[in-house]
């Protein structure tokens, strides 16, 4: 990874500058072109390396979001994550080693469409989601230190 | 053009409510800036709407704490970073808040919740993200805060990873987006 990518990657989680030309300023900061900050940008993001430039919103205070669990028998576990993964809604869907074993994000405008996914979703799966939703928030997000081995 | 807070001035932007406009533009920059020389300018062409309140609705937005951060979002599987635990500590309500500051504040965490039990099945009522390298750098790490937030007598279960079949960010005002 060259440093112009490792620089963009770790320098600018946060505090993208709020100009008009965020992109020109990225690069006199780092002492090079424009274009070469939006093509490796361009670049990093095609690699899926990272996911956007942009706004990360705090959770809760726009429209609704829950976690949520759901104990799957190994043999469906498949079939149901891409039941749920269906949902414009679900934004994250992960197995993870428990017996709670799906684990996934639902974002929706409001609470009632949020619970009507739930609901949607114990309803085809036949299996019961437990909603988690955040009640607070302990972490200052100040992106995540990247380190190079 | 860097904008400052004088530019928040204009009484238009006191209020703390989002209003209809602000919906408009999350549901657009939600997947994203574009990349090209004037990003916002780009967005509120989207929109109706001109490069200086674009870019004044998201400094508001961000000081009110709307936004956590604006920048370059990573995805940290793809980084190298392969494991990813949940670890997940059924603390007694009133040892919740002092806890959930210690597990906060520590770099390798990246999301620390208070989330509701689910009595009988799940008695977890604090929830924070780690990720390393790999799975003995994870359990290094719990090792690390049980000794530093004195958490030894506290129960807690490891959830790793296994699969991702999901990954994005979220999309909030699609709806709203659509009838605007």
């Amino acid at each position: 990874m060259s440093v112009l990518e490792r620089r963009l990657l770790n320098d600018f989680q946060h505090d993208l500058p709020l100009s008009a030309t965020p992109y020109a300023d990225i690069a006199a900061r780092l002492g090079v072109s424009e274009e070469e900050v939006i093509e490796t940008l361009q670049r990093l993001i095609e690699q899926g390396v990272v996911s956007r430039v942009g706004a990360v919103f705090k959770p809760n205070r726009i429209g609704a979001s829950t976690l949520a669990a759901m104990a799957v028998p190994e043999e469906e576990l498949e079939q149901i994550a891409a039941i749920v993964s269906g949902y414009d809604e679900v934004n994250h869907n992960y197995e993870r080693e428990h017996r709670f074993n799906l684990w996934f994000v639902a974002t929706a405008p409001d609470e009632t469409r949020l619970l009507a996914v739930l609901n949607e979703i114990e309803t085809r799966c036949g299996i019961e989601v437990l909603p988690l939703p955040l009640v607070k928030d302990y972490h200052i997000d100040l992106g995540f230190e990247l380190k190079w081995s | 053009m860097v904008m400052t807070r004088q530019a928040m001035a204009d009484p238009l932007y006191q209020g703390g409510e989002l209003d209809a406009r602000d919906l408009a533009l999350i549901s657009i920059i939600q997947r994203g800036l574009p990349l090209c020389s004037r990003p916002y300018a780009e967005l509120g062409a989207q929109i109706g709407m001109s490069e200086t309140e674009v870019m004044q609705r998201l400094l508001r937005m961000q000081e009110q704490d709307y936004i956590k951060r604006m920048g370059v979002v990573v995805r940290h599987h793809e980084l190298g970073y392969r494991a990813n635990a949940m670890v997940v500590w059924d603390v007694p309500d009133t040892q919740v808040n002092e806890l959930g500051h210690c597990l906060g504040r520590f770099e390798f965490i990246t999301l620390c919740y208070q989330r509701p039990r689910r009595l009988p099945d799940w008695p977890y009522n604090l929830f924070c993200m780690i990720h390393g390298q790999d799975r003995d750098e994870v359990l290094r790490y719990i090792d690390f805060v049980i000794k530093r937030c004195a958490l030894h007598d506290i129960r807690h279960e490891v959830l790793f990873s296994k699969r991702r079949f999901k990954q994005r960010g979220a999309h909030y005002h699609r709806a709203a987006a659509l009838s605007k």
